[in-house]
């Protein structure tokens, strides 16, 4: 029947895979294998970031974070729509991720050495370079970080930024009061309720936290950051196979844009003369083997979920009530930092 | 001489002058409980009533200077709050399950019904069977309706329920395990209700929540909600267990001997014999484990689920849209009144039950 | 041979040994599936990570601790606040429930009263939304810092906390740039989660004191009373002493309680135990499966320790008869 994801088929396979217990072939297999034959990707997501990934009135999810999960299951699947998004909160994403529950973590996550190194995770690549920096109230008349000597600053637990924090005033030499929350709803409404002085996270972060404040003038976000923040999908380590689908999932979405392929022109593109286009939309060699999927795996990502710029305009830039510009995030070409590895 | 009955008011201050003014400690005492009380009904009316605002679509509307409560919040947000996401088209299924476990519990609850076996047979074998149907769907046509679209109270009396039934067999084994005669069963079961009991349940939830997906093999994923109902569930077990235990200490002797004497077998006596008179025995000591229970699942909102308090807590966080200075006291006085009105009417039946059985006792 | 299999003693061997194979099958499997999935992926397990650098800060803290401290260090900063919150709550929170519990057995009606409908609204209300309640609602209505109210003379209240001249090193709190600075503060955290538990648990303490007293035989005041001694002498000489008896085995469950609920501090940002260490440390760490298996570990070495204190305490007052 339709309760493919019932309850009682749940309870049942819970005890029946307690038992089976973990035998070496189960945990050698691939991720890539395990996702076609389920069928669908289990892609672990942020349970609310505006512009990253966020539910929408509907409860379809939409974001940066959120298009590169659909655009791996249109290379897989050449279906956008097989994903089965998880919400996961901070606590919960890296063990999500290590016990399989998930097949890739997609959730604005940092890609730093310790996590690759301690924690056993490969990221893929990054879809969106950003800094840590700060949002405080504009009647305090503060401009940059080191105004803040001596203010109360609100701080999501267990993240870089926390870190980050502790680490930036201490070699400045500058004293704060950190006020530390499990939630990052917690952190910002009691940066809202006059608790803090400011609250700190990723810049993105803060343009999506003061867009849900309102009265956008009440609040500033500094220009300068304290970090670097590069963000990106990280999947399990030694799956090197698993690895480059998302990888080149990313690749692609980013080659598409500089070669202006869009979900619009896609089809038309098909027929271009020009030989990385034709090699990169499948009509000349055979990529998508190598990778495990079908050829045509780039032309399934544009047309059905777009280019880069695409998603990154709709989801944070003019198309987007944040509005952010694409700064450090613009390709090679305009003087961002996105320079794809070639399709060759 | 005749001594006429003291007139009405005479009665009145006489009762006072014993209750309320017998010493001048006494007054003051009275004067002071009477000047606090007033001030609290005071406050309350006036923060609930008076500067309360009643009419508005968004939070603008409670951001008028010194108002009081912000009612048309809890209005915009009642189904969110009653049903979580779950979709409207649907919630007729869950009042249908309410419907039904009422139609369970009355026979049950009322003191002269013959109807109580059969009740508890349909309470504990029919009803979960049906009430799992009708809320995820998926047979007799039925739209599946994913549980991370289950929210609000629905969720709270879920758990609870859920938890307290699944953690009663356990419980029940728990009991006799510790009351056992063979040594390693009760060492066992001694460890494993001292060692529940012994640590807060959020780090059982936490448990659920972070460690048991590394204790299945990859790619065994369970539910959100499940992993909350079994954490629930194994925390419960061994209050429950304690709370069994009472009541099979409590059957006289004799009642074990006679069985032995009639040559039953250990689960025979036990289930024939001894569990139905420590069952009924502990009816009260049940009902305030299922209000501590109920009371306790509201700290699956730590976890990252949204039961009654947690989406209360999320609304009035997150949702700007209803920002304003009493937004939060109002959710949360709401939130309050619910758990509270649930929890005091378990408690005043519990009550009621214990004087009863004690009157039957006697 | 075969009646055997009707032998008490014979089947419960069977049964025991039958439940420990089954016990240690289960919890293989657990093991192995654990280590494979930790295995598999190349994460540090073991407890070095205590030695590690813990790169955070935490707002209170009661031993020297720096973000250049290790975990090992971090955790014992959210033990003692644990043990800080702990400790002065169950002091204020058996005074608050004596007082309740007598009132409710006061002779004076409107007392009575009283203290019956504060234990009915709160014995019914979840503890944590209690707490969200104090500090998330009532805190919310202090003054904004730089309109702080000014006590006397130096000592300040405003949303940030409570800020009175340091006992220890003697600085004098005065307005700074974005707060009240200098001095020592009782965070809003702190005293939420300490109004809350307290306040929580005295409600349950109140019940146990009420149905203590209630259990000293009447003969027993009136006998006092028929001494010619004063109801002040008769509670303290003659009622509490023995209705103590009663009172302490429920008393030590709620001490208890409130340790445990004092974990709920992770809602409110204080940084207790649990805040500090499976909320940030196992965050950054990773290691769920050791953070939470030592949380545990202290836990119930605390339980164990208050009920050893209390048997002790019970023993005595046991002894106190004859």
């Amino acid at each position: 029947m339709g309760a493919r994801h019932s309850l009682a088929v749940q309870i049942a396979a819970l005890w029946m895979a307690l038992f089976a217990g973990a035998h070496p072939a189960m945990a050698q297999q691939k991720t890539l294998d395990l996702v076609k034959a389920r069928g669908q990707l289990n892609c672990g997501v942020n349970t609310g970031l505006a512009g990253f990934s966020q539910p929408d009135d509907k409860g379809d999810w939409k974001g940066l974070d959120v298009d590169v999960c659909r655009a791996i299951a249109a290379a897989i699947f050449k279906d956008a729509t097989k994903v089965k998004f998880v919400p996961l909160t901070a606590k919960e994403r890296f063990t999500a991720l290590q016990s399989g529950e998930v097949d890739l973590l997609s959730r604005n996550t940092t890609w730093t050495m310790s996590r690759d190194t301690t924690l056993g995770l490969s990221f893929a690549g990054v879809t969106y370079y950003d800094g840590q920096s700060f949002l405080a109230k504009a009647s305090l008349g503060v401009k940059e970080v080191k105004d803040l000597a001596g203010a109360s600053i609100c701080v999501q637990t267990g993240t870089t930024n926390e870190l980050n924090l502790a680490d930036f005033f201490r070699s400045n030499g500058l004293t704060y009061y950190p006020v530390v929350f499990e939630k990052n709803d917690e952190a910002v409404a009691a940066y809202n309720t006059g608790r803090c002085d400011a609250y700190t996270t990723d810049k993105a972060g803060l343009y999506a936290e003061r867009l849900k404040l309102g009265r956008e003038k009440d609040h500033v976000i500094f220009s300068d950051v304290i970090s670097k923040e590069p963000l990106g999908p990280a999947v399990r380590q030694g799956d090197a196979q698993w690895l480059n689908v998302v990888r080149w999932t990313l690749n692609a979405m980013l080659n598409a844009e500089e070669m202006g392929v869009t979900q619009a022109n896609a089809t038309e593109m098909l027929s271009s003369p020009r030989p990385d286009i034709k090699r990169m939309l499948g009509k000349e060699g055979s990529f998508g083997k190598g990778l495990g999927v079908d050829d045509d795996w780039a032309f399934q990502i544009v047309s059905q979920v777009g280019n880069y710029g695409e998603s990154f305009e709709r989801n944070l830039g003019k198309g987007s009530r944040l509005g952010i510009e694409r700064g450090l995030n613009a390709l090679w070409k305009n003087g961002g930092l996105h320079y794809a590895a070639p399709i060759r | 001489m005749q001594l006429s009955a003291p007139a009405p008011t005479q009665r009145v201050i006489d009762w006072m002058r014993t209750n309320l003014f017998s010493t001048w400690g006494n007054m003051l005492l009275t004067l002071l409980g009477a000047w606090f009380a007033a001030k609290l009904i005071y406050a309350a009316i006036d923060w609930a009533i008076v500067r309360a605002v009643f009419q508005g679509s968004d939070g603008t509307a409670c951001e008028v200077a010194g108002a009081g409560a912000c009612w048309p919040f809890i209005k915009a947000k009642f189904g969110l709050f009653m049903f979580g996401r779950y979709p409207d088209a649907e919630r007729w299924r869950v009042l249908l399950t309410y419907a039904l476990a009422i139609a369970g519990l009355v026979p049950l609850m009322s003191p002269r019904s013959n109807g109580k076996l059969r009740a508890s047979l349909y309470l504990l074998a029919v009803f979960p069977v049906i009430a799992f149907v009708l809320l995820s769907g998926g047979f007799f046509g039925l739209p599946v309706v994913k549980t991370q679209l289950w929210g609000g109270l629905l969720v709270t009396l879920v758990v609870a329920s859920a938890g307290i039934a699944a953690s009663f067999p356990l419980g029940i084994l728990l009991a006799l395990g510790r009351r056992s005669e063979l040594p390693i069963v009760r060492w066992l079961s001694t460890g494993y209700i001292e060692i529940v009991r012994g640590v807060p349940l959020i780090t059982i939830l936490f448990m659920a929540s972070v460690m048991l997906p590394l204790f299945l093999p990859p790619d065994a994923t369970i539910d959100k909600l499940l992993r909350a109902l079994i954490g629930v569930a194994l925390f419960s077990a061994a209050y429950l267990a304690e709370v069994i235990r009472g009541g099979l200490q409590a059957i006289p002797r004799g009642q074990y001997e006679a069985a032995d004497a009639l040559g039953l077998s250990y689960p025979r006596k036990m289930g024939l014999i001894v569990l139905p008179q420590a069952l009924k025995l502990v009816i009260p000591g049940l009902v305030n484990s299922f209000i501590s229970l109920f009371k306790d699942t509201s700290l699956v909102m730590i976890i990252g689920m949204f039961d009654l308090l947690g989406i209360v807590q999320q609304s009035v966080q997150a949702d700007t849209k209803w920002f304003s200075p009493q937004t939060a006291m109002t959710g949360y006085v709401f939130a309050g009144f619910i758990f509270w009105a649930f929890s005091f009417a378990m408690s005043r039946y519990s009550a009621h039950l214990e004087r009863r059985l004690n009157a039957g006792s006697r | 041979m075969f009646d055997r299999l009707y032998d008490a003693k014979f089947r419960g061997i069977v049964l025991q040994v039958l439940l420990m194979l089954g016990l240690a099958v289960f919890f293989y499997v657990i093991a192995s599936n654990t280590a494979a999935n930790l295995a598999r992926q190349n994460v540090t397990s073991g407890f070095g990570f205590l030695g590690r650098t813990s790169g955070f800060d935490i707002s209170q803290k009661l031993i020297a601790y720096e973000n250049t401290s290790t975990f090992g260090r971090a955790f014992w900063v959210g033990f003692s606040n644990t043990l800080l919150v702990a400790i002065i709550g169950i002091v204020l929170a058996t005074l608050l429930g004596f007082v309740m519990g007598l009132a409710r057995l006061s002779s004076n009606w409107l007392v009575a009263r009283l203290a019956t409908v504060y234990v009915e609204i709160i014995r019914n209300v979840p503890l944590l939304l209690q707490l969200l309640f104090w500090y998330f609602a009532v805190l919310r209505s202090l003054p904004m810092p730089l309109e702080s109210i000014e006590l006397w003379g130096d000592v300040f209240l405003n949303r940030r906390g409570f800020y009175f001249p340091s006992p220890f090193d003697g600085s004098i709190p005065h307005l700074g740039r974005f707060n009240v600075e200098g001095g020592t503060v009782i965070l809003p955290e702190f005293a939420a989660l300490l109004v809350g538990l307290v306040v929580y648990t005295a409600a349950f303490i109140a019940e146990i004191v009420r149905s203590g007293i209630l259990g000293v035989p009447k003969g027993q005041r009136e006998a006092a009373a028929a001494l010619g001694l004063t109801p002040g002498q008769t509670l303290r000489l003659v009622v509490l002493p023995q209705a103590l008896r009663i009172i302490i085995p429920p008393l030590t469950n709620q001490y208890l309680n409130l340790t445990k609920n004092s974990s709920l501090a992770v809602a409110i940002g204080y940084p207790d135990l649990v805040s500090v260490f499976s909320g940030t440390v196992l965050n950054l760490s990773n290691q769920a499966v050791e953070v939470i298996l030592i949380t545990m570990a202290v836990y119930l070495s605390l339980s164990l320790l208050t009920s050893l204190a209390m048997n002790t305490l019970n023993a005595r007052m046991a002894l106190v008869e004859r």
